[in-house]
């Protein structure tokens, strides 16, 4: 598929999504789809690292490729997939293209955020021109509602010496965008590295995290899903619950288990438990995590 | 062995002058810069290779140079033309923190 034509097909889904809000037909022609109860139904998957050529993972295009064969097998296609970033594992054009490749297969609407691997040189170009999530801001991040749940994409993979960092603009939009929802509005939350400090020493923090955890702690039901660490870890702050994903590439040390983060090489048939994607089921603020390892 | 050996004596052919010093070079090895501070003659280049199975950068503080992503086995060079002293750090792992010292090369 040419970048010309994923990119109408990612433009037209992404607006599909928010479109469903408000045009009936849109609507109704979901529901057929979803499931029998009203459950909102979506999957997460992340960090794929895309050009990543090391034991611990020699082909990581296709895990990819596996991620993306489960999710399109599922017998119910879920309303959407997200990607919580690291696409590609240094935004080259060839990863981020080889990555579009795999991607664009899915049969639900994508959405894709960066990682800091995606936005290398600080250059947030190669990730825009291949993933920008439609109707997000000038900054990347993003939000919408659909089928009562109230979505939020926050970035907090720039100003590389203080990764994560969401920064001032970025917390006065989201102070901006959750004033106007309900308190009993399910709102789920999306980003990179996680938001709470989950093992600082290797950086698997953001800085200014907590500010935006206190805008969300008024709200009767929050999930907020990370990819980042590479492995699954969920944490629970009053109505707050955070739940980092495994990754499609390969997995990291569990946190203080080894002198530093990076990737641990498995035997394969190891590596493929180790690795997989997320379904996420959301029926009236009950949030369902079921994690899917790519073999059992 | 015999590698090494062999690397010593191409140094000590192809560069003469300079044998007395090693050439300065920086290696990104289990998420450090090794050595973590480097003293270097002004006009000298430092190589900072990437000897980690994890990709790395080499980025200035003061945004002054910027390797971009180092893969494995990445090798970078930059050349330190002013005396000063040089903090970097990776974007990607950014706990990982060095420092070139460039002195004026007559002192």
């Amino acid at each position: 598929m040419r970048r010309g034509s994923f990119l109408e097909h990612v433009a037209w889904t992404g607006a599909g999504i928010a479109y469903s809000l408000g045009a009936g037909g849109l609507l109704s022609g979901r529901a057929v789809a979803a499931s029998a109860n009203d459950a909102v139904e979506f999957v997460q998957i992340s960090d794929s690292h895309i050009g990543f050529h090391q034991p611990a993972n020699p082909d990581v295009a296709q895990t990819l490729q596996m991620t993306v064969d489960a999710i399109n097998a599922m017998p119910t296609q879920p309303s959407f997939v997200v990607h919580t970033g690291d696409i590609t594992h240094l935004s080259t054009a060839k990863q981020f293209d080889d990555a579009r490749a795999i991607l664009s297969q899915l049969r639900a609407p994508l959405i894709a955020l960066p990682g800091e691997h995606d936005v290398v040189g600080n250059d947030f170009k190669p990730y825009l021109a291949n993933f920008r999530i439609p109707q997000s801001t000038t900054g990347g991040w993003a939000s919408w509602d659909a089928r009562g749940v109230h979505y939020v994409v926050v970035l907090n993979v720039f100003n590389f010496e203080k990764m994560g960092l969401l920064g001032t603009d970025q917390l006065g939009w989201l102070a901006n965008d959750l004033a106007r929802v309900a308190s009993s509005t399910p709102v789920v939350v999306f980003t990179h590295v996680p938001l709470y400090a989950l093992y600082p020493q290797w950086g698997w923090t953001t800085e200014d995290g907590t500010k935006a955890i206190a805008l969300l702690q008024r709200f009767d039901h929050v999930t907020i899903l990370n990819g980042h660490i590479h492995q699954i870890v969920t944490h629970q702050e009053g109505n707050i619950r955070f739940a980092s994903a495994d990754a499609t590439a390969y997995p990291q040390p569990k946190p203080g288990a080894a002198a530093k983060p990076g990737p641990v090489t498995l035997p394969h048939a190891d590596l493929l438990r180790a690795i997989g994607y997320r379904k996420v089921e959301i029926d009236d603020g009950n949030v369902r995590l079921e994690d899917r390892a790519l073999a059992t | 062995m015999r590698y090494l050996i062999l690397a010593i004596l191409t140094a000590l052919l192809m560069a003469p002058a300079a044998a007395s010093s090693s050439a300065p070079a920086v290696h990104m090895k289990d998420d450090a810069y090794q050595p973590p501070s480097l003293t270097v003659d002004a006009g000298q280049t430092v190589t900072f290779t990437n000897d980690d199975d994890d990709a790395h950068t080499v980025t200035a503080t003061d945004g002054s140079f910027d390797s971009k992503g180092l893969d494995t086995h990445g090798v970078w060079r930059h050349t330190f033309a002013k005396p000063g002293v040089y903090k970097y750090f990776c974007e990607l792992h950014p706990f990982m923190k060095g420092t070139v010292v460039v002195k004026a090369a007559n002192s």
